[in-house]
């Protein structure tokens, strides 16, 4: 017969300081493994969600951001005649033609002076009337303004569109549709499906993102694991005779040696949801960082994702279980006969 | 001092306790070194611009470029000991992941402008004369496997086609922080490259006296404002810091994790403490009994406690001090990355105060033991 966890939660409760300290310890290495994860999770979501996978997005080639690209109003003019170009898809941006008036993306309207409706942002020589403020569901488009592109051409870089977007037909003929505009000898691009294009763009970012969150979180993770392992060497030791009376009752030494590990995660668990409660406020916080492969800032919110949660209780759970590890099994070796005569 | 004996033999008592414990806070102070000398290094990036040299950009934005006539009036500015200018060239080496700066320069002004690039004068000459010639860090040299007189070729992005260099000249700049990743050519090679169609974008001038700096930005930007490109100019120092800003509040995050992590040991450390506090009841109360003031005792409980943090401490902090010495493998990423004395003495102290703060209640127990009660307990 197993040893019932009630066991183990009456145990933890004689001990209240020793069990929230090394819980509380525990709190904090999961609450900034979450919190980095969060960060890093936050970036890409921005990313992977600009874009859609019915859109194709044209580049000069060998330009690998949009910084960097130039197409020409004949190319631009070649692709548009293409037949596998959807017609009649803009979607409905309110900027009159021919005014000089923008759109500014909603997380930048907190972030920079003068983006309020009805002001006005004065950049190429000419002031820009702010109309309206666009949302995009969190993505990075969030962080642009957008003119109307006759408007702006002539100020920035002449008669050159950097990028040209448009919708296709048939979405799932993207292979041949990227052929067809490459090997094109007219045109001289390169064709990428836009969700899969601003995906790529966040590799480099969320690697170091995740690199850093594991690193940190490891470092503590090993601090907090010694910690455990002395509250639980001393738990065992102060409970020799139980321990002893639990075995000459007839408990197997498997069954205390499991009863230790489960005491030991419990702990950790509790540190666990409190750490994981510690990291919902920052849910939603916004913040921006410069983005590596395109060379523009992109605003993001961190995202507590209810998978990430999981991960910071299987991180603390496993904490416990290292932690716990030697001293139950030095609980399940106790000599019987000797703690009993002692106590 | 004749009680250490006492607090020594206290501590071998449990060695795995103590071990463990002093094990605990070695990884919290590391980890607080290598966070620390993060902010220190960006910080000391962030410093390494001159006051006496000025940046010169496009008032809309870093990637538009400014027109090749604004050299000649830079140039007549007051002030203006020289003027120079540069490139962001965006090629991809091999693959899209091997990120390195690379720019397009005006070879002669701009070397006479940077003294903090240093290199023999062979290879500077040989850098000089020839139109393809690369100028390459040291730390670049070393993170690729390159060597002087190999050619590279670059893809470009910003500027179609593959681009052929050849190493002519390493640096190995005076301050780390200045950054031995960088990659230098000629702009008359890009120049032609793309049939003329480029201009500068921007210009860095060299100032006879830095305390003329603000006058000179105002008259500039001021010159440039109804132009059909308008100019922002600010110290090269100014301009640096931007840069480091942009990748977000990287100060915020490092205090935020590190304050965690003290929290985090903090308690580990007191747990420990308390535990250790609870076994010597009876010990403690014979002591008492042998004569042992309660000052006295409170004295020893704590000196042990902070005999633990501060050797933990001293083994994290110097073991990040070792193993992020000068060069070391993150200098790829922050130039001038390394441990700081500062970071030591910081860390040191913070170790003490970790002591104190978890000896401080297991001490106060022991001071107010009641010794009678205390004695029957062990009887």
């Amino acid at each position: 017969m197993k040893i019932p966890i009630v066991y183990n939660l009456r145990s933890l409760k004689e001990r209240p300081v020793s069990t929230l300290t090394t819980a509380a310890g525990m709190s904090l290495v999961v609450a900034v493994f979450v919190a980095m994860m969060a960060l890093a999770s936050g970036f890409r979501a921005a990313l992977v969600k600009s874009g859609s996978p019915e859109n194709a997005l044209v580049l000069r080639k060998g330009a690998n951001a949009e910084m960097y690209s130039g197409i020409t109003r004949s190319t631009a003019s070649t692709i548009a005649g293409m037949p596998f170009v959807a017609r009649g898809a803009d979607n409905g941006r309110e900027l009159r033609p021919g005014a000089s008036e923008i759109l500014v993306g909603v997380k930048i309207i907190d972030r920079f002076a003068n983006t309020g409706l009805g002001e006005t942002l004065s950049f190429g020589g000419r002031d820009w009337t702010v109309v309206g403020h666009f949302a995009a569901d969190g993505s990075a488009f969030e962080s642009e303004i957008w003119a109307e592109n006759e408007q702006v051409m002539p100020v920035f870089r002449g008669e050159v569109f950097q990028s040209v977007t448009f919708r296709m037909t048939d979405p799932s003929s993207f292979d041949g549709i990227k052929q067809t505009l490459e090997d094109d000898p007219r045109l001289y691009v390169d064709v990428f499906r836009e969700n899969e294009f601003y995906e790529n763009q966040s590799v480099i970012l969320t690697q170091i993102l995740n690199f850093i969150a594991i690193f940190i979180a490891g470092v503590m993770a090993i601090g907090a694991v010694f910690g455990a392992i002395n509250t639980m060497y001393a738990a065992v030791s102060s409970r020799a005779p139980e321990i002893a009376v639990l075995l000459t009752l007839g408990f197997k030494p498997g069954h205390v040696r499991s009863s230790f590990l489960i005491e030991s995660v419990l702990i950790a668990l509790l540190g666990g949801v409190v750490g994981c409660v510690l990291t919902l406020p920052i849910n939603g916080l916004v913040t921006s960082t410069t983005n590596l492969e395109s060379l523009s800032e992109v605003a993001f919110a961190f995202r507590v994702t209810p998978s990430l949660l999981v991960n910071g209780l299987v991180f603390a759970a496993v904490m416990g279980l290292v932690g716990g590890f030697f001293p139950a099994l030095r609980a399940s070796r106790q000599p019987v006969i000797v703690t009993l005569r002692e106590a | 001092m004749k009680f250490m004996r006492l607090i020594w033999v206290n501590l071998l008592r449990n060695k795995r306790r103590t071990v463990l414990t002093v094990l605990s806070v070695t990884v919290a102070l590391f980890l607080f070194a290598t966070l620390r000398s993060v902010v220190t290094a960006l910080d000391a990036v962030s410093e390494v611009g001159s006051e006496a040299r000025l940046i010169t950009r496009s008032a809309t934005g870093i990637t538009f470029a400014l027109p090749q006539s604004y050299f000649e009036r830079l140039r007549a500015q007051e002030d203006v000991r020289s003027v120079s200018w540069a490139n962001w060239f965006g090629g991809i080496y091999v693959d899209q992941h091997n990120f390195f700066a690379q720019f397009a320069i005006d070879p002669q002004t701009y070397l006479a402008m940077y003294p903090e690039m240093v290199m023999p004068e062979d290879q500077k000459q040989a850098f000089l004369s020839e139109r393809t010639a690369a100028l390459v860090g040291r730390g670049l040299m070393e993170r690729f496997g390159w060597s002087l007189g190999q050619n590279i070729t670059l893809q470009g992005t910003i500027f179609p086609g593959d681009w052929e260099f050849t190493i002519r000249a390493v640096y190995v700049p005076d301050d780390p922080s200045f950054g031995d990743q960088m990659f230098f050519f000629h702009y008359d090679y890009l120049y032609e490259g793309v049939n003329g169609n480029i201009i500068p974008g921007w210009y860095i001038l060299q100032l006879e006296d830095p305390t003329a700096a603000p006058a000179v930005i105002d008259r500039i930007d001021r010159m440039f404002e109804n132009s059909s490109r308008p100019t922002k100019t600010e110290t090269e120092k100014a301009f640096n810091a931007g840069f480091v800003t942009m990748w977000g509040n990287i100060g915020f995050l490092v205090k935020a994790i590190g304050t965690a992590v003290f929290f985090a040991i903090l308690l580990i450390a007191a747990n420990t403490m308390m535990m250790a506090g609870r076994e010597r009841i009876s010990e403690n109360a014979v002591l008492k009994t042998l004569g042992f003031q309660d000052g006295l005792l409170f004295r020893l409980v704590l000196t042990e406690s902070i005999v633990i943090t501060l050797l933990g401490g001293a083994l994290g902090v110097f073991g990040s001090k070792i193993l992020f010495g000068p060069n070391n493998f993150v200098n790829a990423f922050i130039p001038g990355f390394e441990v700081e004395w500062s970071t030591v003495i910081l860390g040191l102290a913070m170790a003490t105060a970790l002591g104190i703060v978890s000896g401080i209640v297991p001490a106060w127990q022991a001071m107010q033991l009641p010794v009678i009660q205390a004695l029957r307990r062990v009887a």
